[in-house]
């Protein structure tokens, strides 16, 4: 393993020497509010903009400047880059890429469309959804569904490389954006419901040549573990601190997928993301804890080896994905400045840690209809310490196969998934796009078949108890724990949020409305309804002296499986069965790209 | 265009649907699968209609046999990420509940093992070749008379709410396609 962790330092070091850093462009395009460079607008996830032309008092005026249809009907997820005078707009599967003017009212300087093969799109979980490029050092970079990684030259659309991540055939996919950091591009891999043991890769920026690569289960070479300095809870992990928690060779198909949101901290040089579930579905065919799968990583960039870990959902029951976004933000606790991170899990706690050794400082939950654990264990001299406390009549390892585990909150999709939270430093609160559904969750005995779904456990949905909305667009102290206002939402808020410096709040709704909210009260300000539903994400930039707000709508993804028919209650009445409002009756397929700005 | 919004036209005038979908299969000549399919004879638990394809079986309370039961468990783990609850379709996939009031048991087998594609219209559909995956095709009849039922409107959304219980033959058949368990 040492000698492992010195070469790669030695070949990075080697690489430096050659190479600009893709940091300085992304921190350079990302501290201009005018451009939005990268998926979360800057390295820290945070979705806020210096921007306050559009704010609390006006925004009511706000309107549609120009819209643009990207010609693809499928779910649409990310948002559009702008770089200089150019936006950059993405489609869900075939991947296009499109270059519009915004000198010469949105003309399309160059399209880019990969020619892949459609046998890629039955083998995406969900929906062929992709959550868009980033942009380092002239180059926009894309991660197509079939793993392709491609980087294109900014100014001519030209492919200037172009390298293969892994093989749909197994079942290896891609639905993620990119992070351009320092000398390389950070890359993840889908195929959780396939057996994929999945991993986070480094390509050179300029080359495209691997430089290293993680795995989220295996062997310490694979993981880039040091068992003496990688930490989880502020105790060294050990030696195979992976093998140990799974049955033979059942890390092999292991999962932990990497299909979320990555951040960047520049002065601690570490990136931090999650790892997602834990293959099959059944808990009963895979004892133990499965690390390192529904875990936050934090891992040094130049090497990949991991600072310190930290597993959300040990042996996971529930399908709760670790992979959402991990903004990171400087806040006191106690009176203290620390350096944290806040990571909203599927499993529907809230953490707090300290980003720079991942000590656990809060973990409660942003919806109150969660119920599948009491809380997170937060007694350092405890056995279980960092560790949920599973409630029994939940647990589908506990009720066992063929047996249907019923009313657990959240439901398989999280009480948020992938969509991202913004923070807003002038409040000091996240915003965060909430699912308000819960599930009955029954596994059995599946077989694993190379390219084949590997799931093993049938779940039905429907809203969380007490009322009909399935989604809550909440504001959050990360500092205490606490909801501070939720507004509910008929549907899950499946869109990322945008918080700006007027004091105001952006997000989409799966009936299509863009919406505008006060950051301190949560007071609807402005909704405007685009033409599909939204599970895109806000971003906002200037041009010519102009701000303007974007937003791709097209519905699908998760939300176009479970709620396009409606959820219906298995525990209502009879009657109640199908009363529950479907999409279908609001929206319509479609992607498009609508642009807002106040009028003249 | 879209199943998505093809559905929700289906729910509010389901009636008049079902008059053009009879139509256009009278013009087709695989006219099999299209009316309710009474179960006509049962072995081992397994029913079938007239014409010797499998079939559910549903009382009066709604209690469903073992078959139509386990094709509910299978079709919602195996299908629903692209197919929506209930076969009842999604933004992407079209609707099973509507597609078996046409497609024949053949047909549905050949379209399950083979895989079926259509690129046209700005979104991709493609249905993968599901002959090798065993937790498919271990369980297709299950699957087919689950989605028979659905089609029918024999059996409802949701989990069933009653089944009858797992026949030996059943589980002998699993074990021999599936492997026994470890």
């Amino acid at each position: 393993m040492k000698r492992l962790v010195t070469s790669l330092i030695s070949v990075s070091a080697l690489a430096l020497n050659a190479t600009a850093f893709a940091n300085e462009s992304v921190m350079k395009g990302s501290q201009d509010p005018k451009q939005w460079v990268i998926q979360a607008g800057t390295y820290d996830n945070q979705r806020y903009s210096k921007l306050d032309q559009i704010n609390e008092t006006n925004v009511g005026k706000m309107a549609p400047a120009w819209s643009f249809s990207t010609g693809v009907l499928r779910g649409h997820e990310g948002s559009p880059l702008v770089v200089g005078d150019i936006m950059y707009v993405h489609t869900p599967f075939p991947n296009i890429v499109y270059a519009l003017d915004l000198n010469d009212e949105g003309k399309i300087i160059w399209k880019y469309e990969p020619k892949q093969d459609a046998n890629v799109v039955p083998v995406m979980c969900c929906d062929t959804v992709n959550r868009g490029l980033a942009y380092a050092n002239g180059k926009i970079f894309l991660h197509q569904a079939d793993t392709t990684v491609v980087a294109l030259d900014a100014k001519t659309g030209k492919v200037t490389w172009s390298v293969v991540n892994g093989d749909p055939k197994k079942g290896e996919t891609n639905t993620a954006t990119v992070l351009p950091v320092k000398d390389k591009l950070l890359v993840g891999i889908s195929g959780g419901e396939f057996g994929v043991q999945c991993h986070i890769t480094a390509y050179d920026i300029e080359s495209g040549k691997k430089v290293w690569r993680a795995y989220s289960t295996g062997p310490d070479d694979q993981i880039l573990f040091d068992p003496e300095k990688t930490t989880s809870l502020g105790k060294p992990v050990g030696k195979d601190s992976s093998l140990k928690t799974w049955q033979g060779d059942q890390w092999k198909t292991g999962g932990g997928c990497t299909w979320g949101w990555y951040s960047y901290d520049p002065n601690l040089n570490l990136v931090y993301y999650g790892s997602g579930n834990p293959s099959t579905w059944n808990p009963k065919q895979r004892p133990g804890d499965n690390k390192w799968s529904m875990t936050l990583f934090a891992r040094d960039p130049d090497t990949g080896v991991a600072k310190w870990v930290y597993q959300m959902t040990p042996h996971d029951e529930w399908d709760y994905d670790g992979v959402n976004e991990v903004p990171l933000v400087d806040q006191k606790i106690d009176g203290k400045d620390r350096k944290l991170l806040v990571h909203f899990d599927r499993n529907g706690f809230g953490y707090t840690l300290d980003r720079t050794n991942g000590e656990l400082l809060v973990a409660e939950k942003y919806d109150p209809a969660v119920n599948w654990a009491s809380k997170v264990d937060m007694d350092r001299s405890s056995p279980t310490y960092g560790r949920p406390l599973v409630v029994a009549k939940y647990s589908t390892e506990h009720n066992g196969e063929d047996e249907n585990s019923q009313g657990i909150c959240p439901a398989a999709l999280g009480s948020k998934d992938e969509q991202p939270a913004a923070f807003s430093p002038k409040t000091g609160l996240f915003y965060v796009p909430t699912n308000h559904v819960c599930m009955d969750y029954e596994p059995f005995r599946v077989s694993y078949t190379p390219g084949q779904p590997y799931v093993g456990a049938t779940l039905a949905m429907y809203p969380a108890p007490g009322g009909a909305n399935m989604g809550n667009f909440i504001a959050w102290d990360a500092t205490k724990g606490k909801i501070v206002w939720s507004d509910p939402e008929q549907f899950s808020v499946w869109s990322g949020a945008l918080a700006t410096a007027g004091d105001i709040v952006f997000y989409g709704t799966l009936e299509g409305y863009l919406k505008a909210v006060d950051a301190k009260t949560g007071k609807l300000l402005y909704k405007y309804k685009t033409p599909s539903g939204i599970i895109g994400n806000v971003m906002t930039y200037q041009h010519k002296g102009k701000q303007y707000v974007a937003v791709l709508s097209g519905v699908g993804g998760w939300a176009g499986i479970g709620l396009a028919a409606g959820l219906a209650d298995p525990h209502a009445g009879l009657g109640a069965v199908g009363g529950y409002a479907a999409l279908s009756n609001y929206t319509a397929l479609g992607g498009t790209l609508t642009v807002f700005a106040l009028p003249d | 265009m879209t199943d998505f919004a093809e559905h929700s036209k289906s729910r509010r005038a389901g009636k008049r649907r079902r008059v053009v979908l009879l139509l256009a299969l009278c013009a087709a000549a695989s006219g099999a699968g299209a009316e309710p399919r009474a179960a006509a004879s049962s072995q081992d638990g397994k029913y079938f209609d007239a014409e010797g394809e499998p079939t559910y079986k549903v009382d009066a309370s709604g209690k469903v046999d073992w078959y139509t039961y386990s094709g509910f468990l299978r079709y919602s783990a195996e299908c629903l990420r692209c197919h929506g609850p209930d076969g009842l379709g999604s933004s992407y996939a079209p609707a099973l509940a509507d597609s078996l009031k046409k497609l024949s048991y053949a047909d549905f087998l050949s379209t399950v093992a083979n895989g079926r594609k259509n690129l046209e219209g700005g979104q991709e559909k493609v249905m993968p070749t599901l002959g090798l995956d065993k937790n498919v095709m271990c369980f297709i009849d299950d699957i087919y008379v689950y989605l028979k039922a659905r089609s029918d409107e024999a059996v409802g959304r949701n989990r069933p709410p009653a089944h009858d219980p797992k026949p030996k033959a059943w589980e002998d058949a699993e074990n021999a396609c599936m492997g026994a368990p470890s």
